[in-house]
Formats: structure tokens, C-alpha cells, sequence
């Protein structure tokens, strides 16, 4: 009965606030503000999550709903199991119609978690979805202080009290929609870049592929077989690169970097650097009106180059020209100019002839691309080892890292396969493989996690030179094997049976015999808890691996975060394992983290999938946290122009005079203009002044009178 | 001062970086003392110097402003107008007589969860040894 006569009571101002609200809707249209609900008037509802014991746990929630009846403006409150259930979510909406709510407050975990399944509910109670407010007692509460019952308990009553405050002064505000641009953007075009941007090419996406040396391929193409299967990795490679310079969707921009990016999801305006190569496509040579004319890879200027260099490709271990390819198949296969050390000669444009492919006078060209979505997939670079000192790496030349053993024992590489000691060029006979060379290491200097495929190709390199090495003896120094995968621990066992040696425990020098440039290795082997010395022809330290060198720049102009050790952060480690913080970017392969082939490649299809799905929609909605001109109180001073790191705001002449206006596409809702407005002439919708201080006010002086 | 006095602390953290890292430090269950209260705001530049003005005069004994690191900012820099900010507000405590440790500047991001932690207990253990906000005394 009492129950009823609240209801009768409210219904009118129920209606008040929904027409409050429809007056909001067109004077938005004209950019003033509408005025902000007064708290006299809301009805907040608070729901209380027990989240099974990990909030109840922790939190006594009866004292804590108790303690929210007593609040300003809270008309109803109530606890529930889990809130984010169905009959959860169904107690907000009811709640909503039954008791006239103007806004919900939902106590429970993270509203990086499950804000939008709050909004959603509360949108079906027929609320505008951003009359909610959550309060974080789990992350920030209940999982904090499990030991501290009453302190975390006040901490809680503190966060409902802080979320009524601000819920209790939320507009209703509209998502902005926005169309996405039906093309997609892949930086990196190693084999988890090339995955995905076939997938998009295939599902009918335009693709700009982005690659920042001559061809595409990346690590995968440097290596020689792939474990556990014993494939060659050339082999199985090489069809989808050729895949990738044919699909007619993929626009491929070899030797180029991203310079910058603005935008936002949907519509990225992408601006590509495109490198000098000092080589013309035969395309660009017809733009240029030279018919028939442009590189077709045939290699006579190489010969003619004065010219030599290491071959990054092959690990430095094979000389290049100034003008060069890293290897037979790549593609594109159009030629390169190194300009750091030509000299500008001219043998190479005269041999070129007709074609006229060659010019060495080729500058810089910037190419602005728009894109709806991005994918990353920066690839991973070899940790220095040369940084652990004891090894000898760099300072003996029998000591080799594993991405130079891939080369060596590469039928391609730059012994035709034969693996030969770089002192000498004889064949060893005993090699010794160092696993978690610069992984799992504590000291500081390497990385303290685990590089996840140095054991399984370790294993991989100890089959090769058993393959093609009769007599020889290899040694496995390592801590622990971590054969994972499907048919890894079988091929584990393979190893074993082959004759390797394996020794658990770390190597703690290695000292070179000068003489015969043997090398000796002292370890610890804690199997047999006894130290020992072991004369080796070669040792192969399978170094950790590290982000590759322009990963920090890249991931910083598309917004995307790190973790503590550079890889690139994905939004959710479970859950959106392929998405970012970044609407509209995703991390493919490696740079998100150590992964092997199979991995990367589900990965790199997985991202794909992610960012075709924006795209496929045609729309997607943008929160609208932007900011808006409260005209009577601007003064058209101009300060928060500047202050605007998206050009989003400028001066425009209203009645006479100079207001800011906010550009709503361009506004992003960081809201550094409106920390700073020296009148306060800044709304910023969701995080506006007067909610914050009614925050802080709610904290420090017990809630809004 | 009394024995049991427990420290009224405001943290406004920025929703991207800081607020994502004191999630994570609640994944991992890494314990922290209890006394700060959490605003959350989509960017550090969004803090008005109004608000931590109005955090002290309301009575709080210290206010911890985070966001990103340098660099990592979401929105490309408005972490360093924040700190630009934040680096007047101290001098401005410091000419109005209050210890400009009750306010703190951090950068915590999105992995840094035991850094969080150890930045609260900092907080508030730096704010604890200084005792109330004497604000609170005069007003009286």
C-alpha cells in the first residue's frame, strides 16, 4: 500500500524528467547545453552484487544496502547473487518501472567489465542507458582488502554513496553513430600480418598491407624447417606471400612505415611513409610514361654495383649490393636502393637500359590512406645477447644465436646448408644449444619471461645437424622443456631417441680456446647435482625474444598500451585477446607476445575476424562523452583551443561576438579542454563539473543535501 | 591526533591506464590499505585544479591524481597537461601554507597492477605521518 502511494507520488516527476529530457535532444542540436538534472528530483536505485563470496566475501552486504537506504535520492536499493545474471539484470528493469527511478547504481566489479550489460539493463527499464553509474567494489574493494572485512566494507558504503552522487546528475545522452570506411589497415606483413590481410582480402575488405623492409615475409622467412613437423618453412610460405602480391583486394606498400594516425574507429586517416627505394614498379614506370618500362627483378644491376654490404637478411653472414634483394623469392620482387651507402655510381641505371627502373634521385612520398579498422602484427626482434657477457656472443665466433643457425643450416643460406663453424668453415662435430638463453632470467639484464618457442625449435636444430651431420654429438642445456603443442612432447621423445644429449641446468661461462677456437662450457648439472666442463666445436644460444625496434613508436600513434615488458597490451588477456584499448586497432602474432607458427597464425586469423566485423556492420557507435559550449559563459578566449590534441575545437562568431564550438566527430572526450576553462564554459558529457565535485563533495561531506 | 584516525584520501584516476592497473592489482588479489576512494575520469587532463581545490577545502587529507605514463597517453598528451596542472597546484599548496605532499601525481599503467598498490600504500602512508588536512582544524 505504501508502495503504491510513492508511486502516485513520483509518477508526475517521473514525467518531468522525461521531458527535461526531450528538451535536452534539440537544444544539443544547437550545441547550448541543457541543464543538468537536479539531484532534488532523482530517484536512484542501487543493486548490490554478492558475486558469489568474491564480493560477499570480503564486503558485509546487508550492512552496505542498509547503509545505501539511508542515502539522498536512493528509492530503492537491493542485494542479488549475481547481478549481471538474467533475474539479475530483470530486478534493475523492474526496479526501474516499478519505483520510478530517474537513475541505477550498480555496486559490483569493474565497469571496464560489465558496464555496458548495466547500461543495457537499464536501457530495458526504460532509462536512457547513461543514467547508470557503477561502483567498483570488487577490483577496487572486495579482492583488495580480503582481510580487512571493515575496512573494506566502509570502502564500499563510500563508492555507492560517490555513485548516487554522480548518478544522481547523468543526462540522458545519445550515442553517436558513425559509418566505417569499407577498408582495413595491416601493419607488418610477416606471416601473421599476410594471414590476416588475406582473410579481410578474402571477405571482400580492402586491405593496405604495410611493410617496413623490401619484401614481405618476415621472421618466418628466415627460417629453414618449422617443428614439429619438419615442413620447410620457405615452402610453405612462400604460396601465400605470392597470395598476398596477387590479391587484387591487397594493397601492398613494401619499404614503408605509418607516420601518423588520426581518427578514430571507422575512419582512421592513415598517413603511410613511403621510403625512397630508388626502384620503379613497372606500374609507377607507366605513370611516369615509361612503357614497358619499371623493375622486373632481372638482376643485371647487381652485378655492376660497386658496392658491398651485409645481408641483413642473412643475418649479416652474406654480402648484398647498394641495390639488392634479400633473397630469390621475394616479394615484391622489384629491386632496392640502399641510399645509406650508394654512391650514386650510375653503373646500375645504365646497364637498366630502356626500362629506366633506377632512379637514384627518388624521394620520400607521404600517401594518406582512410581505413575503417587496423590490425598490428609487429613482429619480435632477437634479444642482444651479446648482453649476457659470459656466453661469449659477439666475442667468440663459434658462439652463433639461433636465428643465425636457421640461415646456416638453410639449404638457401649462405653455406648452400652446409653448417660450418664461422671460424674455420670446418663441419662441427659436437654442438652444444643453450636454451633460455636471455629468457626466464631474473638478473635484470635478460627477460624475465619465457620466449614460449626456443625448446621446440632447440629440439628442431638437434634433429637437423643428427640429419645432416653423421657422427655428430648435440647437447641440450636447459631448465625445463616446454613442449606444449600438439605432437610437441612426441617429437621431445624423437630428440631423445636420435642421441641427443640433454643437461638440465644453466651454463654459467663459456671460455674459448684460442688456439683451436673450441669452446668450453662450464655448467652446473643438477640432475646429477655436479658441476661440469664440456669441449664443444659451436655452441647456438636460442636467445629470448624481444618487441621489434619500431613497436614502441607504431603502437604509440595508433594509442595502443604496453606491458611492462613492450609487448603490445590486448584489451582483455582471455577474453579480447586480439582487440586494444583503441576501438578499431587490433594486435595480431607476436608483438602481442611470444607465440610459435600455429599460434601466431590463429591469432593473426582471430584479428582479422575482430576487425572485419566494424567494417561488415557499415556502423558503429561512438560513447558520447564529447564536449559542449556553454555559451552564456564562454568568453571566446580561445584557451582550450590549443589545449585540443584533436583540432576538435574552434572560434566561431555567434550574436556579435566569439564562442568556442566543439567539432563532435573530431572530439574524443579526454576532456583537457574542460579541465582547464578558465569560466567553466566546458560540459563535458558524462564527466561534467558539477557531477565530478558532486563526487568528491559525496566522499569528503557525506552526500549531496 | 587521535590513535585510531584513519586518513580520508581522494585518488582521481584516469579510466585508460591508472584505473585499469588498480583492476589489475584487484585480479591479482594484491592487498592494499583501504583508505582511498576512487573517481574515475576518461584522462588525467580532464582534472580540473578546481577539484583537488575542492577535495582540500572539503576536508580530504591527501588526493592522488594518476593516469598514464609519458608517451602512452590515450589521448596522445593530456597526461602531461594533467601534471602540468598538478605541478601548480603543489606550489600553490606550498604558498598557502599546506605540505604539498597531500597531493601526489603518479603514472600507473594498465600492467602495472603491484605498482598501484605499492603507490596507494605510499600514499597513504606519506598522507598518515603528515596527519589531517589542517584545513579542517581552522575550520572548526
Amino acid at each position: 500500500m505504501a508502495e503504491k502511494k510513492t508511486k502516485k507520488e513520483t509518477a508526475p516527476k517521473k514525467k518531468e524528467a522525461k521531458t527535461e529530457s526531450k528538451a535536452a535532444a534539440p537544444a544539443q542540436a544547437k550545441k547550448a547545453i541543457a541543464p543538468a538534472p537536479s539531484a532534488k528530483d532523482a530517484r536512484i536505485g542501487v543493486f548490490i552484487c554478492h558475486c558469489g563470496t568474491n564480493i560477499a566475501g570480503s564486503i558485509d552486504i546487508k550492512a552496505v544496502e542498509d547503509y545505501a537506504k539511508t542515502l539522498p535520492n536512493v528509492a530503492f536499493a537491493a542485494n542479488y547473487q549475481y547481478v549481471c545474471s538474467t533475474p539479475g539484470q530483470k530486478i534493475i528493469a523492474d526496479a526501474i518501472k516499478d519505483h520510478n527511478l530517474t537513475g541505477t547504481v550498480v555496486a559490483a566489479c569493474s565497469p571496464r567489465l560489465h558496464e555496458p550489460t548495466f547500461r543495457t539493463a537499464t536501457k530495458e527499464g526504460g532509462l536512457n542507458p547513461f543514467r547508470f553509474e557503477m561502483a567498483n567494489i570488487r577490483e577496487q574493494g572486495a579482492w583488495v582488502h580480503m582481510h580487512d572485512r571493515e575496512g573494506a566494507t566502509d570502502k564500499a558504503k563510500d563508492a555507492i554513496r560517490i555513485a548516487v552522487a554522480k548518478a544522481s546528475l547523468l543526462q540522458d545522452l545519445i550515442p553517436k553513430s558513425v559509418s566505417v570506411e569499407k577498408a582495413a589497415m595491416v601493419v607488418g606483413a610477416g606471416v601473421a600480418g599476410m594471414q590476416a590481410a588475406l582473410d579481410l582480402a578474402n571477405a571482400g575488405i580492402k586491405t593496405y598491407l604495410i611493410e617496413k623492409s623490401p619484401s614481405i615475409g618476415g621472421r618466418m622467412s628466415q627460417l629453414d624447417k618449422t617443428f614439429p613437423t619438419l615442413d620447410c618453412s620457405q615452402c610453405i610460405l612462400t604460396p601465400k606471400m605470392v597470395d598476398v602480391g596477387r590479391a587484387p583486394n591487397i594493397e601492398l606498400m613494401t619499404y614503408a612505415e605509418v607516420a601518423e594516425v588520426e581518427g578514430y574507429i571507422g575512419n582512421f586517416d592513415v598517413t603511410i611513409r613511403r621510403k625512397p627505394r630508388g626502384v620503379l614498379t613497372p606500374e609507377e614506370a607507366e605513370a611516369r610514361g615509361i612503357v614497358g618500362g619499371g623493375c622486373n627483378g632481372c638482376g643485371d644491376c647487381d652485378p655492376v654495383c660497386p658496392v658491398i654490404q651485409p645481408n641483413e637478411f642473412e643475418m649479416g653472414m652474406k654480402p648484398r649490393k647498394a641495390i639488392y634483394i634479400y633473397h630469390p623469392q621475394v616479394v615484391p620482387l622489384i629491386y632496392t636502393v640502399d641510399f645509406d651507402s650508394c654512391i650514386k655510381c650510375g653503373l646500375c641505371v645504365e646497364i637498366c637500359g630502356d626500362k629506366k627502373a633506377i632512379d637514384l634521385e627518388m624521394k620520400e612520398e607521404l600517401v594518406k590512406v582512410k581505413v575503417g579498422t587496423a590490425i598490428l602484427a609487429l613482429g619480435y626482434d632477437m634479444f642482444p645477447i651479446e648482453k649476457k657477457d659470459e656466453w661469449g656472443y659477439n666475442k667468440f665466433e663459434n658462439v652463433v644465436n639461433s636465428l643465425e643457425f636457421e640461415r646456416l643450416i638453410c639449404a638457401s643460406g649462405p653455406t648452400g646448408g652446409h653448417l660450418v663453424r664461422p671460424s674455420d668453415g670446418a663441419t662441427p662435430k659436437k654442438v652444444a644449444f643453450l636454451l633460455c638463453a636471455g629468457s626466464r632470467d631474473n638478473t635484470g639484464i635478460g627477460k624475465p619471461y619465457c620466449s614460449r618457442f626456443c625448446c621446440m625449435y632447440s629440439l628442431k636444430h638437434a634433429h637437423q645437424i643428427y640429419e645432416k651431420i653423421p657422427g655428430v654429438q648435440a647437447y641440450l642445456f636447459y631448465m625445463d622443456i616446454r613442449s606444449f603443442g600438439k605432437m610437441y612432447e612426441e617429437f621431445y621423445y624423437r630428440i631423445q631417441d636420435e642421441g641427443a644429449r640433454f643437461i638440465r641446468g644453466r651454463v654459467s661461462n663459456i671460455l674459448e680456446d684460442p688456439a683451436t677456437k673450441n669452446l668450453f662450457i662450464m655448467a652446473d648439472d643438477t640432475l646429477l647435482d655436479r658441476p661440469m666442463k664440456l669441449e664443444v666445436d659451436m655452441v647456438v644460444l636460442a636467445a629470448a625474444v624481444q618487441p621489434s625496434a619500431d613497436t614502441d613508436r607504431t603502437r604509440k600513434l595508433f594509442g595502443v598500451s604496453c606491458s611492462l615488458d613492450g609487448w603490445l597490451l590486448e584489451a582483455h588477456p582471455k577474453l579480447n585477446p586480439c582487440g586494444t584499448t583503441t576501438a578499431g586497432v587490433y594486435v595480431a602474432g607476436v608483438c602481442q607476445g611470444p607465440k610459435d607458427i600455429p599460434d601466431t597464425v590463429a591469432s593473426a586469423e582471430g584479428a582479422a575476424s575482430a576487425a572485419s566485423i566494424p567494417i561488415h556492420k557499415g556502423e558503429v557507435e561512438l560513447e558520447p562523452y564529447f564536449a559542449q559550449c556553454i555559451e552564456e559563459k564562454c568568453a571566446g578566449c580561445g584557451m582550450c583551443i590549443n589545449l585540443c590534441p584533436y583540432q576538435a575545437l574552434s572560434l566561431v562568431d555567434k550574436e556579435g561576438r566569439q564562442v568556442m564550438e566543439v567539432t563532435e566527430a573530431k572530439c574524443k572526450g579526454c576532456g583537457t579542454c574542460g579541465g582547464f576553462c578558465p569560466g567553466g564554459a566546458i560540459w563535458m558529457q558524462h564527466f561534467a563539473t558539477p557531477q565530478i565535485v558532486a563526487q568528491i563533495d559525496a566522499f569528503l561531506l557525506g552526500g549531496a543535501k | 591526533m587521535a590513535e585510531d584516525w584513519k586518513p580520508q584520501i581522494l585518488g582521481i584516476i584516469c579510466n585508460w591506464c591508472s584505473y585499469a592497473g588498480a583492476d589489475l592489482a584487484g585480479s591479482a588479489r594484491t592487498q592494499y590499505p583501504p583508505d582511498i576512494r576512487i573517481v574515475r575520469v576518461m584522462c588525467t587532463g580532464r582534472v580540473d585544479p578546481l577539484f583537488i581545490l575542492k577535495a582540500f577545502t572539503d576536508g580530504a587529507d591527501g588526493v592522488l591524481v594518476s593516469g598514464c605514463h609519458f608517451g602512452d597517453c590515450h589521448y596522445l598528451e593530456g597526461n602531461y597537461k594533467g601534471a602540468k596542472r598538478m605541478f601548480i597546484m603543489k606550489s600553490l599548496l606550498k604558498n598557502i601554507g599546506m605540505e604539498d605532499k597531500r597531493l601526489r601525481m603518479t603514472f600507473v599503467s594498465a600492467s602495472e597492477g603491484a605498482k598501484w598498490a605499492k603507490v596507494v600504500e605510499d600514499v597513504v602512508n606519506t598522507v598518515t605521518e603528515l596527519g589531517p588536512n589542517p584545513l579542517k582544524e581552522l575550520a572548526k
